[in-house]
């Protein structure tokens, strides 16, 4: 088994996988399938099992239960090192002692592969820094770090390649490029990556399936518009950007939609965007499918009336609104400032309408709140 | 949700493959147990035999008594070799700690010429085997003609007491944010409140430990003593002199006595350094 | 100007000691190994005559205690070495929230008279101890071997008083490494004795420098061992200074001989940091 397992290709397979440390469970009974060549997210808060997960598949915490293959290989007892998976550690894990090439050849050198010089040769190129080949780690910035973990891992051309947090500890402006540079690298070599963060706008950048952990199970697995667009929970709602949450009842059916009825104003909602189970309801709309309009200009779709401008931030490319509305709840709306109409001003009565095909509905009995307190700037889930 | 809809039995690890990494884990653990048992051994055989009801010579076990606690000074000259340990030790600790930490200062927190010979200076005295240190120092007293004992061997101690204390207190030292120096200046305190509110409170745990380690090196030293102490007779010297002939219960009644008391410190000192840092 | 002087001043009255009485009595030493008795002088009255075949008789007369001090003390240090590199590793990696505990407990034998610990190996080892019995009666060994008295003892009683010296820079050294180095070069296919090879111990290395050194110089002057636990078939170079002082006066030997073992220990710990070259020792 241990020999063949270096060799093993194919999908990544997790079944029922279980972590607990004492009583407390890091991972839940995860079920999960991850195509060859796709570029997976794994999406969560602190302490969401997103890393645990990442650290089972990488051979680095022995599951407490539940299996993990690869291709036809089952993987779940192998070490790390017969494993044909790399990992780009957060904060990189770069060895301080070797230099750049050694680093890079380390995994080389560790399975005897020939032409040890060329490789790395390549992969420097690939990562656009071949003159560094000869310092020492501590000499580079933290983005010449990030691409040296990035070609130590796959100049070994792992069947499956994991990345935790990798862009955490560098700078928002050089996070942007390196998300751009990772997908287009992905797309080059061809690997499976699995990469597991914290920031929302990172995992949709790059990932063509993302899932969303909470509490050491997947809550949503989609692809970045299907999460954003149709969020299934309160929880991923809030968690992938902003929401609006209403809570209603649904009074009725209008063909492929449902009449939703928000504190005595009806709307409608498409059938299938309904998570709810009974008629109890939470209709959701995402700040900048709204529109603001004065109370006599006309508009079409759904329509909520009697809502009252209680703050205006400009921030350039939008303008952001507080709309308090009869039921004293307040709405976020983000309007582009695009269509030289003059903003709204503090105090403004007015309407607010939408798309009904943008409308996404909730279970009734959830926590309207779920996700969205989370703190995604802590870093470490340990 | 799909995932949940597929109920395969939960596959398990086979026994085999959990006993085999639970040794792996635990090996370096059961090593860890034996190479502290050996540590200890002698510890405890030195408090074990305290209690030995043995008369002059502590070789055999002869019966339990409580007798050599209660009178722990009951043995001819050890109290007297004891008093003579501490004194000199807490002598040697002061000026050695007040020697060592100035150095400290001085090579760790400023850039000066002479630095590194500075460093060689510090370095020369820990390389240097101690009966080498001990036998120069008697030649230089023969010379100018100071009989050895007490004063000579508290020059001696201070001597290699100074490089510990410099390099402990060098580390704490190096270990220090200089922006925390540098906030304070932001905050108006001269160079000398900087000093005394924030860099001296901040480097008085190194401090301490570094007089702990010399008063220990200090109370232990044998080898530095008996070149220098003359007839004067400290502690170690008095166990190796009864050696020969059996060392009374008494001696291993004090050994333990500082075995404790020391142990003591250490935890009370690392306990109140938690709460600081909390 | 006061930036300038402020170093010179903290250094003056520590460095003004040594000088006196650190440097000075080196010189001293120096100058008394080359000196002779004088004529019909008394005992212990010498004067300088520059005699440097001093050095040559001291060490033709002695090499054999020479040898033994490099040997014993280089044993003891690969077995401190050996001992205390596993145990300074689970300190750092496998202790938990027990890391300093399990520090104090190194130390804390320290806190009992190395001498009365030495002793009591003496007693533990000799032959109205229990081990001797009991390996006799295991048939482990014969009855006329003893475990006193050999150079067996007087290693393992270096090994044991030095030991803290070498587990604690190792530990301070091994705890500075990220274990995820280690994860890493796990993932990278490197199996643990690879990993061990390849990143921890290089990693480490500034700790097996400074940990050897500790206990390789003082084990090297050491003559308390090989008086306690040892016979006169092991004296060490110690033994024999000790005696030149106060037994047989002989001050230009005794000199020598201490000059001689602190200019050998400075050259062999000058080229071993050459050899392993680490910069940040002291």
């Amino acid at each position: 088994m241990t020999k063949a397992s270096i060799e093993a290709r194919g999908d990544l397979r997790l079944t029922r996988l279980t972590k607990s440390y004492g009583d407390f469970t890091a991972v839940d009974d995860l079920s999960l399938t991850i195509p060859k060549g796709s570029f997976f997210a794994l999406l969560g808060p602190s302490g969401c099992g997103k890393t645990t997960t990442l650290r089972m598949i990488a051979g680095l915490e022995e599951p407490t239960a539940g299996s993990i293959y690869l291709g036809e290989t089952d993987i779940t007892t192998t070490k790390p090192y017969q494993r044909p998976i790399n990992t780009v550690f957060q904060n990189y894990a770069l060895f301080p002692h070797l230099t750049i090439f050694e680093n890079i050849a380390f995994g080389l050198r560790r399975r005897g592969k020939s032409d040890v010089k060329e490789a790395v040769e390549k992969v420097l190129n690939l990562v656009e820094l071949p003159h560094l080949a000869q310092r020492k780690p501590t000499q580079l910035s933290g983005g010449q770090q990030q691409r040296i973990a990035l070609a130590r891992a796959i100049v070994n051309r792992p069947a499956l390649l994991l990345l935790d947090e990798p862009l955490g500890a560098l700078d928002l402006k050089l996070r942007r490029q390196m998300q751009i540079e990772l997908k287009w690298i992905q797309k080059e070599v061809g690997l499976t990556f699995v990469h597991v963060t914290h920031d929302q706008e990172e995992a949709m950048t790059m990932a063509d399936t993302i899932a969303v952990m909470n509490e050491g199970q997947i809550e949503q697995m989609g692809s970045p518009a299907d999460l954003y667009d149709n969020p299934e929970t309160a929880y991923v709602a809030n968690f992938l950007g902003q929401s609006n949450l209403i809570k209603g009842t649904i009074s009725g059916n209008d063909g492929d939609s449902q009449i939703v009825d928000l504190f005595g104003q009806k709307i409608s909602l498409p059938k299938s965007r309904s998570h709810a189970v009974d008629n109890s309801t939470y209709a959701g709309i995402r700040p900048e499918k709204f529109r603001i309009s004065l109370l006599e200009t006309p508009v079409k779709g759904n329509v909520l009336t009697g809502g009252r401008i209680e703050d205006v931030s400009y921030i350039g490319v939008s303008t952001q609104y507080q709309v308090e509305m009869p039921w004293g709840q307040e709405l976020m709306v983000f309007e582009q400032n695009d269509d030289g109409v003059a903003p709204f001003k503090k105090g403004d009565a007015v309407n607010i309408s939408w798309e009904p095909a943008f409308t996404f509905g909730l279970r009734g009995d959830e926590d309207a709140t779920a996700g969205s307190e989370v703190a995604p700037e802590v870093l470490d889930e340990e | 949700m799909s995932q949940k809809i597929q109920q395969a039995p939960i596959p398990t690890i086979p026994l085999g493959a959990r006993i085999q990494r639970w040794v792996g884990r635990n090996l370096i653990k059961i090593y860890a147990f034996i190479a502290f048992t050996y540590l200890f051994i002698p510890v405890a055989y030195t408090f074990a035999f305290s209690f030995n009801d043995s008369g002059k010579s502590n070789l055999i076990w002869k019966g339990f008594t409580l007798d050599n606690w209660r009178n722990p000074c009951g043995a001819p000259e050890v109290c007297n070799a004891l008093g003579n340990s501490i004194k000199i030790g807490l002598i040697a600790t002061i000026f050695s700690t007040i020697l060592g930490t100035m150095i400290a200062f001085a090579i760790g927190r400023h850039k000066f010429k002479g630095r590194s010979t500075s460093n060689l200076l510090i370095f020369l005295p820990m390389a240097t085997p101690e009966i080498v240190l001990g036998a120069s120092l008697l030649s230089l007293f023969l010379v100018l003609e100071i009989n050895p004992g007490f004063w000579p061997t508290v020059i001696a101690h201070i001597v290699f007491c100074i490089s510990f204390v410099v390099v402990t207190v060098k580390a704490r030292i190096a270990s220090l944010d200089p922006k925390l120096e540098q906030a304070a200046m932001d905050l108006y305190a001269n160079e000398f409140q900087t000093f005394r509110r924030v860099t001296l409170p901040l480097v008085a745990p190194g401090i301490a430990g570094a007089a702990l380690l010399a008063f220990s090196l200090s109370f232990d030293d044998f080898i530095i003593t008996n070149f220098n102490s003359g007839t004067l007779t400290t502690f170690p010297k008095f166990i190796y002199i009864s050696a020969a002939r059996g060392i009374p219960a008494q001696a291993n009644v004090i050994g333990s006595a500082m075995f404790f008391l020391a142990l003591t410190l250490v935890i009370v000192g690392q306990l109140a350094n938690r709460r600081r840092v909390r | 100007m006061r930036k300038i002087r402020t170093p010179y001043l903290l250094l003056l009255p520590g460095f003004a000691f040594l000088f006196t009485f650190f440097i000075l009595p080196i010189i001293n030493l120096a100058q008394t190994s080359t000196q002779t008795r004088i004529p019909g002088g008394d005992t212990g009255q010498y004067e300088q005559t520059l005699r440097f075949t001093n050095y040559f008789d001291a060490f033709i007369e002695n090499r054999e205690q020479f040898t033994r001090s490099f040997v014993y003390a280089l044993l003891a240090t690969l077995l401190a070495l050996a001992i205390s590199y596993p145990l300074a590793y689970a300190i750092a990696f496998k202790s938990g929230k027990y890391k300093n505990v399990l520090l104090v407990l190194v130390i804390a034998p320290f806190f009992t008279s190395f001498l009365l610990r030495t002793i009591a190996w003496k007693q533990i080892l000799g032959e109205e101890g229990f081990v001797v019995p009991t390996l006799r009666t295991f048939g482990i060994i014969s009855d006329s071997t003893t475990l006193t008295s050999t150079s067996f003892a007087v290693v393992m009683g270096m090994t044991y008083n030095f030991l803290p010296f070498m587990t604690l820079p190792l530990f301070a050294s091994i705890d500075r490494i990220d274990p995820k180095t280690l994860e890493a070069s796990g993932d990278l296919y490197a199996n643990g004795i690879t990993t061990f090879r390849k990143v921890t111990l290089p990693l480490s290395m500034p700790g097996v420098v400074a940990g050897t050194l500790l206990t390789f110089i003082p084990a090297a002057g050491d003559y308390v061992n090989a008086a306690i636990l040892g016979s006169p078939n092991t004296k060490m170079l110690g033994n024999v200074i000790e005696s030149r002082y106060f037994r047989v006066v002989d001050y230009p030997t005794a000199a020598a001989l201490s000059f001689t073992l602190m200019v050998a220990i400075l050259i062999l710990v000058t080229l071993y940091i050459r050899k392993v070259g680490t910069e940040e020792l002291v």
